[in-house]
C-alpha cells in the first residue's frame, strides 16, 4: 500500500464519502444521486462495468472504499457523455468517473495493466511532451506497452491500416523524429508542473 | 461583405500528416465561400482530450486548455475561439465555463499560467465549427453558394458523442439532433433515417478495447447500410477515423463485407460549393467516396 493511501485511510477513517467529496473531481455531487439507474442503462460499455455508476455512487455512500478504488469499472468510460446528458439531477457523472479513476491511480490502487488506464496515461504524457499529440509515437507506445514481442505482433496486425493511412497522408512516418511541436513547450511543462503541485497540495496528495 | 473573423483552434489530429489532415484541407473552400476567416491561434497546444484524465487530473487539464484561451484573449481580443474538433471544443468550453463558475479554480489556473507568462480573464467564448455555421451563418446562407447540389446521394448523418453531448447545439435534442440532417439536405443530398446517429464509436478506447469498440462500430455501419445510405457523414475526427478504419478489421474477423465511405460535412459542402476532389481532401479517404468524387469531377 502506498504512503498516500495509508495517509488517506488514517485521515478519513470511516468516511469514504467525505474523502470523495474533498479529493475527487466533482465528488461533492455524489450525494445528489437518487439511484434511478438511467446512467447504468445509458452507458455504451455498460455490460463491461463491474459496478455501474449508479452502484458506485451507492457504494461510496456505504463506505465501500476498497471495492470502489480497486475496480476497473471507471476505466470503461468512453467519455460519450450520455450519462451526463440523461441524468435527471444533472450530476456530471463522466467527470466523477474520471475523477475516481484518477484518484485511485494516484493512490496506487487502480488495477495494474488495465489497458484503458495505459492509453489514458500514454496519451497525456505524449501530448505534454511537445505540447501536441504525436499520433505515430502514441500509436507505437500503445502497441508496445506489453513488451516488444506483443508490440511486433500488434504492429504487424495493423500494418495494412498503417500503410493505408500513410498513402492517404494521414500518418507521417517522419513523425518518429519529433513531428509537430509547440514552440513554447518549455513553458507548458512548467505550468503543468505548477498546476499539479497546486492541485496535489489542495487534495492532500503532496 | 467583410469576412467574419474567428480565432481558430485546429487541434492535433487536423495537422499536416495527421489522421484528420483532410478535414483541415476541406474547410478552406467552405469557409471562403461562406465569408468566414479562420485565424490560427499562435502556438496553440493539445486540449488533453477526455482520455487524458488518468495522468492529468483536473487542474492540469484546465490549465492546458486555459493556455489556448489566454492566447486567444491576448492575440485575438474579442474573437470567439472556433474548433473543428469536438474534443478540442468540449475541453475548451468545459474549461471556460468551469473557470467562470469557480473563481478559486480561476485563481489557481492563473497561478499556473504565470509560469508561461500568461493570464486569463476568462471572457473567451469557445465554439464548434458547426455551431458557427448554424448560428452565425444559417441554413439559407449555407445553401446560397451551392453550385453542384449533391442530388441522388443518400447519406447517414452520424453526429456521434462529443459534438452532441454534453453541450450540443442550442435548441437541438441530445437523443435525436436534426442539424446534421438539415445540413445534408441544405447541400442537396438526402438524409436517410438513421437510428445510430448518436451512438458512441468507442472513442479513444477503440485503441485499447478493440473488441468492445468494434461492436459499437459494427452497429453504426450496419444501421447505415440498413437505411440505404451511400455514405456516412460526421462532424467528428475520431468518429471518422474509427468508423472508417476499423471496417476492414471487422470484415477480417467477422466475415462482413463493409465498405462504406465516411466523410466530414466539410467535404460535402466543399464539393457542393464547386470545390475539386482535392479541395475536399477526398484523396484522404481509406474507403473511396466514389459517388462524391464523381460529383466533384463533373
Amino acid at each position: 500500500m502506498s504512503d498516500l493511501n495509508t495517509q488517506a485511510v488514517m485521515r478519513y477513517k470511516n468516511s469514504f464519502l467525505k474523502e470523495v467529496e474533498e479529493r475527487v473531481e466533482d465528488g461533492y455531487w455524489v450525494k445528489m444521486c437518487m439511484q434511478c439507474g438511467v446512467c447504468a442503462g445509458s452507458c455504451p460499455f455498460g455490460p463491461h462495468w463491474e459496478h455501474s455508476p449508479q452502484k458506485i455512487f451507492m457504494m461510496i455512500r456505504a463506505g465501500k472504499r476498497d471495492e470502489v478504488l480497486k475496480t476497473d469499472s471507471m476505466w470503461m468510460c468512453t467519455s460519450c457523455y450520455n450519462c451526463i446528458a440523461r441524468c435527471p439531477r444533472k450530476l456530471p457523472i463522466t467527470h466523477i468517473m474520471h475523477g475516481l479513476a484518477n484518484y485511485s491511480y494516484r493512490l496506487g490502487l487502480s488495477p495494474k495493466g488495465q489497458p484503458n488506464q495505459a492509453i489514458a496515461r500514454l496519451f497525456w504524457n505524449n501530448a505534454i511532451k511537445s505540447g501536441r499529440v504525436n499520433e505515430l509515437t502514441f500509436s507505437l507506445a500503445m502497441y508496445f506497452k506489453d513488451g516488444i514481442v506483443q508490440g511486433i505482433k500488434n504492429s504487424l496486425a495493423m500494418q495494412g491500416i498503417g500503410l493505408g493511412l500513410m498513402k492517404a497522408k494521414r500518418l507521417n512516418p517522419m513523425e518518429i523524429l519529433g513531428g509537430h511541436t509547440c514552440k513554447d513547450k518549455g513553458s507548458i511543462h512548467k505550468m503543468i508542473a505548477k498546476a499539479r503541485e497546486i492541485e496535489d497540495r489542495r487534495r492532500g496528495l503532496a | 461583405m467583410a469576412k467574419k473573423q474567428y480565432a481558430f483552434y485546429p487541434g492535433c489530429s487536423s495537422q499536416k500528416g495527421a489522421s484528420a489532415s483532410n478535414f483541415l484541407t476541406s474547410i478552406g473552400v467552405m469557409c471562403d465561400k461562406l465569408d468566414i476567416q479562420l485565424n490560427e491561434i499562435p502556438d496553440w497546444n493539445c486540449c488533453g482530450a477526455s482520455i487524458g484524465y488518468a495522468e492529468g487530473g483536473e487542474l492540469p487539464r484546465l490549465v492546458l486548455n486555459a493556455r489556448n484561451l489566454a492566447l486567444t484573449e491576448q492575440n485575438m481580443p474579442g474573437m470567439d475561439m472556433v474548433s473543428g474538433c469536438p474534443a478540442c471544443w468540449l475541453s475548451s468550453r468545459e474549461t471556460a465555463e468551469r473557470l467562470q463558475e469557480h473563481s478559486s479554480l480561476l485563481a489557481e489556473t492563473n497561478e499556473a499560467l504565470k509560469e508561461a507568462g500568461l493570464n486569463l480573464k476568462g471572457h473567451v467564448h469557445a465554439r464548434h465549427m458547426t455551431e458557427v455555421l448554424i448560428e452565425d451563418i444559417g441554413y439559407a446562407a449555407m445553401k446560397a453558394p451551392v453550385v453542384k447540389p449533391l442530388e441522388g446521394l443518400k447519406i447517414a448523418g452520424y453526429v456521434g458523442c462529443q459534438t452532441n453531448r454534453p453541450f450540443g447545439i442550442a435548441g437541438e435534442s441530445f437523443e435525436n439532433p436534426m442539424y446534421l440532417d438539415k445540413m445534408i439536405e441544405t447541400v442537396g443530398a438526402e438524409a436517410v433515417k438513421y437510428d445510430q446517429k448518436v451512438t458512441c464509436c468507442g472513442g479513444a478506447l477503440a485503441f485499447s478495447e478493440p473488441e468492445k469498440s468494434q461492436k459499437q462500430i459494427r452497429s453504426i455501419v450496419e444501421s447505415a447500410y440498413d437505411s440505404g445510405a451511400d455514405m456516412i457523414v460526421t462532424p467528428c475526427q475520431l468518429c471518422q477515423a474509427n468508423v472508417e478504419i476499423y471496417q476492414s478489421e471487422i470484415n477480417k474477423k467477422q466475415g462482413t463485407k463493409f465498405n462504406i465511405p465516411v466523410v466530414y460535412y466539410t467535404q460535402l459542402m466543399t464539393v457542393a460549393y464547386g470545390g475539386s476532389a482535392k479541395d475536399a481532401g477526398l484523396n484522404g479517404q481509406l474507403i473511396k467516396a466514389d459517388k462524391l468524387e464523381k460529383i466533384a469531377n463533373k
